[in-house]
């Protein structure tokens, strides 16, 4: 394997609504702050690969002003996922590998907002059973929820206690949008928003971007003291239809964790995009994290979630882990699709 | 042997999604400018180019372009044209028109719009002046812009546009 290191990350903070700025506005300086960190004011990435759906837009190929940000003449060689920009780091990945770049830029940028989300994303159902109900993103997973309480395979406490840890550990992010201290006890007793979930069970809607920046061998040793190598990198998919997966339990991020090789040695941080408390509870466990492990230092996608760019967030939060030598060994997780149905897990080294 | 059925050929999915659009803060610049009769373009910090409606960054650099506003005058000059004899559905207007591409004086873009001319005459090269609304009647959009109109000046000379044909 070809040895490829993350060694540039930005941001937007996460926001509810940002009022005045459009999608591409908001990536912009998250690029431009990205390029300048890394003294790439001028030089081109070898490679360019993108996140975003034109269906947060409500426009066709908005993605292709997203170039905008990046300055695409003379023009670069480009490409774009309609998924979170963790899959977009994938081809990037892939196509480092492959020989193709020594360095590439990978962002992802949505602004849900502008539409109402848990709809809009009854349209990755299938379109002609599923898809007409319009069954939206919260009672689905609160249809996932409702199993895993009966089985007695979580309990609601314990997802209070989830949301409990991720609050609080984004009091220490300047990007997070749900942070502060709370009692699971508290939480327990407000009411249910789509039972049985409550408002601290899903994650905020927010609008944002974020960006990374990939580079090979030598070239990652010149842009970062430390870089964060990935190790291992896989993503696996379930089935569209919900009722022939195992909802209590995440298949495909078991898969995909074994093909990343997570199990060859302890895990200090792990990042997790998990939108649902008991959805975050099914990775840890298909992750098999332990005490020893850290999870979610920055709130993980519970305190801030930038549809397209939050799992994307999550690889470049491990990997600044690795940068400041706060862990050796991190992973980081990115899920899309109606109750975890497609997993990627990525292994990043010191 | 089961009975032959028809195939299935039409199924009817209606599909409606709300969207609050936000055009952005440098759409909205340009916008505003052009419902108080000015056509706001911005500068790339880079190497000066002046792009025109104003949007977030410069496409080329991706330098991004903050705030600063230039105002551009409304004469151009058509970089080029096409007589339309074709009817649109969307397109209200009496057959044949001219669409144009006019480079604003200052501008390093190109905007499209109408011209109101002589078929015979309009060319490559020719001096431009747009015809606005009353001002009564402004808005936030670019058809407060009428159409343009030919005047007496004489023709730009084809170095000083050819880069943005």
């Amino acid at each position: 394997m070809r040895e490829v290191a993350v060694v540039g990350f930005t941001q937007s903070p996460c926001m509810r609504r940002e009022p005045d700025r459009n999608e591409v506005e908001i990536l912009i300086p998250v690029i431009h702050e990205l390029r300048k960190s890394l003294g790439f004011e001028k030089e081109s990435f070898d490679f360019v690969c993108s996140g975003s759906s034109d269906y947060l837009a409500g426009q066709s190929f908005a993605f292709v002003s997203g170039l905008d940000a990046i300055g695409a003449w003379p023009p670069v060689c480009e490409s774009h996922v309609e998924m979170d920009g963790a899959w977009a780091l994938y081809e990037a990945w892939v196509k480092m590998q492959m020989g193709y770049a020594d360095t590439a830029l990978v962002y992802g940028f949505g602004k849900p907002s502008m539409g109402d989300l848990p709809i809009t994303m009854a349209l990755q159902l299938d379109p002609y059973v599923n898809t007409p109900l319009w069954p939206d993103a919260i009672s689905l997973a609160a249809l996932q929820a409702r199993l895993l309480l009966d089985a007695g395979l979580v309990t609601e406490r314990e997802m209070a206690e989830h949301a409990v840890r991720d609050r609080k550990n984004a009091k220490r992010n300047p990007f997070a949008q749900v942070k502060g201290d709370f009692q699971a006890a508290s939480l327990l007793k407000k009411p249910k928003l789509v039972s049985p979930l409550r408002q601290h069970d899903c994650a905020p809607i927010s609008d944002g971007a974020s960006a990374v920046v990939l580079a090979a061998g030598d070239r990652a040793r010149e842009l970062a003291k430390r870089p964060a190598w990935i190790r291992g990198i896989a993503h696996i998919v379930e089935p569209q239809e919900l009722g022939v997966r195992d909802l209590t339990r995440s298949r495909s991020t078991e898969l995909a964790a074994a093909r990343a090789g997570i199990w060859k040695g302890a895990v200090d941080v792990a990042e997790l995009s998990a939108p649902f408390t008991h959805q975050e509870i099914l990775v840890e466990r298909a992750l098999g994290l332990g005490a020893k492990t850290r999870i979610n230092p920055s709130g993980g996608a519970l305190a801030g979630n930038p549809l397209m760019a939050v799992g994307l967030s999550r690889i470049g939060e491990a990997a600044r882990r690795i940068w400041d030598g706060s862990a050796s060994r991190a992973v980081a997780h990115a899920t899309s699709g109606p109750c975890l149905q497609q997993n990627l897990v990525c292994v990043l080294e010191g | 042997m089961s009975e032959a059925k028809e195939p299935l050929e039409l199924l009817r999915i209606p599909i409606e999604l709300d969207y609050t659009f936000s055009a952005g803060q440098s759409a909205s610049r340009f916008l505003r400018g052009i419902a108080e009769g000015k056509l706001l373009g911005q500068k790339c910090p880079v190497d000066g180019r002046v792009y025109f409606p104003s949007r977030g960054a410069c496409p080329q650099h991706g330098m991004p372009f903050g705030g600063d506003t230039l105002e551009l005058s409304d004469k151009g000059t058509i970089v080029t044209y096409a007589i339309v004899r074709v009817p649109s559905e969307n397109i209200p207007l009496e057959l044949p028109y001219i669409a144009v591409q006019v480079l604003l004086d200052g501008a390093d873009t190109v905007l499209m719009h109408l011209l109101k001319a002589k078929l015979e005459d309009v060319h490559m090269g020719m001096r431009v002046k747009a015809t606005w609304r009353p001002k009564s009647e402004w808005t936030t959009s670019v058809g407060n812009i009428l159409y343009f109109e030919p005047i007496a000046e004489p023709d730009a000379p084809y170095d000083s546009y050819k880069e943005h044909i």
